[in-house]
């Protein structure tokens, strides 16, 4: 039986009819959206999704891909308020190169970001540039090797 | 001038910085460095990480199995509750599904879990509140909810009890029956608390009007769960987005408009019993069958990702797991409720007095383990 996924699509098509071909829509299944675009473009794309209604952070993070040279950073969207659009998780993904790690942080469109982006920032050396703290989080204050959850960290004992 | 032995620093003026935690013994393994003018404070500072151990890096030399008691750790007192999405996503990476019964045990667990988590909280939040019956209470009742999860599960409070395809073991043929005893008894007692505790108005005294998170600022800071239905948010992951099959019974969110600690406190009570509810009209309608499904070797799933949330005590929990198609996955990501609410925490703690901080603080159900990872 294949899957509803009316409002899911009328989502990403309404992206795509403002974007054209500036996003890739990595997936579309249900209850799960998955859009990437490029770096200077992610910011437009994160105001667009939040004025589709996805207006909570539940989850930001990055994944190292070392082969590719780069970072791939996503924010994973909710929404509580509208009824209609609370079990769709809606993601939103850029790659940033490993060479210049660097990124504006969204903190102003998503205040929910905040401490996740902070977290990224240490686990990762992704500087969000606008965000008002860099002083670590999790971390140890005294922390001096690379950030541990880059692939290039091995634990110690483990190597 | 600092003085390191207290930890105060004067800030001239008026003000004052003080770093409540992490040896105190309301804050738990957590600092919040609060600036304070006079009895108001002015400035707070969340500072986490005292307990970090950076169980997502570690949970990449792990494989599928031993990532379950290895994951459970943060949040032992809600450990199906950390457990079940962790498993979930597994499930969809390695493309598994648990068969009905297994699916109707889980539930069960995560409901007990709930109820020992939210019994914990209350203990914690009498004391806090120098209500020394109100620290008793729970913390007795609880452990008969602890004895039922450990009749399924094994162990008191860690159970690594939900792996993929399934669950480790079923449960014993006298659960029911031990189970309706225990609401029945702990029906009364909900009332019981409400006399002693919630219609005190010492307690109302000390929460009514205290920290009120606005509808508006709950939405925008990120808070979910319990924290959100007290600003009259009736989300509730369990229904949002239904996993196991939590779509097929019949229960209540329980939300307040006030959006206070009292507020959170009293969403918190309700969800006792919803989560009783839940549990009666699951061992009613679950059949004998099959309790795993058995999958061979040493488990691996295509190259992919998979994310998945529930509800657990504190708010949603939330995996990411991508898979490079090894055994061991190629990262995970935690996504839990505590880390969020620090947000919340640091809004409403700022323009509040010094001695409303432990309501407020509490009635967030903050957990620094969880937290931290």
């Amino acid at each position: 039986m294949p899957a509803k996924l009316d409002t899911e699509n009328q989502l990403v098509t309404s992206l795509t009819d403002q974007f054209k071909n500036k996003i890739k829509t990595e997936y579309v299944i249900t209850n799960r959206i998955k859009v990437s675009t490029s770096q200077d473009n992610f910011k437009n794309l994160a105001i667009a999704v939040k004025n589709l209604g996805f207006e909570q952070v539940i989850s930001q993070g990055g994944t190292d891909y070392p082969d590719n040279n780069v970072f791939r950073l996503e924010y994973h969207l909710i929404c509580v308020s509208k009824k209609k659009l609370r079990r769709i998780m809606f993601s939103i993904m850029t790659e940033i190169s490993k060479d210049k790690p660097e990124i504006d942080t969204l903190i102003e469109i998503f205040p929910s970001a905040e401490f996740h982006e902070q977290e990224t920032y240490e686990n990762f050396g992704i500087t969000f540039i606008g965000h008002p703290r860099k002083e670590r989080l999790l971390l140890p204050e005294d922390w001096d090797d690379i950030p541990p959850l880059r692939k290039d960290y091995i634990l110690p004992g483990r190597g | 001038m600092q003085n390191a032995a207290m930890n105060i620093e004067d800030k001239g003026g008026d003000k004052l910085v003080l770093h409540v935690g992490p040896q105190h013994p309301g804050s738990g393994h957590f600092r919040i460095v609060v600036t304070v003018d006079g009895d108001y404070i002015v400035g707070a500072k969340p500072d986490p990480g005292y307990v970090h151990r950076g169980a997502e890096k570690m949970a990449e030399y792990r494989d599928y199995i031993q990532n379950i008691p290895h994951l459970e750790r943060p949040v032992i007192i809600d450990a199906t509750g950390v457990t079940l999405p962790y498993v979930l996503t597994a499930e969809r990476i390695i493309d598994v599904e648990a068969p009905e019964r297994a699916q109707y045990i889980r539930m069960i667990m995560a409901e007990l879990n709930r109820i020992i988590s939210h019994l914990y909280w209350l203990g914690i939040y009498g004391i806090f509140l120098g209500h020394s019956t109100m620290f008793m209470w729970p913390m007795g009742d609880r452990e008969l909810f602890i004895d039922l999860a450990e009749s399924i599960g094994g162990t008191r409070v860690t159970f690594s009890y939900v792996v993929p395809g399934g669950v480790r073991n079923d449960m014993p043929s006298n659960f029911k029956e031990r189970a309706l005893k225990t609401f029945d008894y702990f029906e009364k007692r909900i009332e019981e608390y409400k006399k002693i505790f919630f219609n005190n108005p010492l307690m109302a005294a000390r929460t009514e009007g205290i920290g009120i998170l606005e509808k508006k600022d709950a939405i925008r800071l990120g808070i979910t769960g319990s924290n959100l239905r007290a600003c009259g948010i009736d989300s509730d992951t369990r229904k949002d987005e239904p996993y196991c099959l939590y779509d097929r019974v019949d229960f209540e969110i329980p939300t307040r408009k006030e959006g206070d600690s009292y507020a959170r406190c009293i969403v918190r009570l309700e969800e006792l019993q919803q989560s009783m509810n839940i549990m009666k009209q699951v061992l009613d309608i679950m059949e004998p069958g099959p309790i795993k499904q058995v999958i061979g070797g040493v488990m691996r799933g295509e190259p992919g990702e998979a994310f998945v949330r529930t509800e657990a005590a504190r708010g949603t929990m939330f995996y990411h797991i991508v898979s490079d198609g090894e055994k061991n996955p190629y990262r995970v990501k935690i996504s839990v409720p505590s880390f969020r609410n620090l947000i919340g925490m640091t809004h409403l703690l700022v323009g509040s007095r010094l001695a409303d901080m432990p309501a407020i603080y509490w009635s967030l159900d903050y957990w620094p383990v969880e937290a931290d990872r």
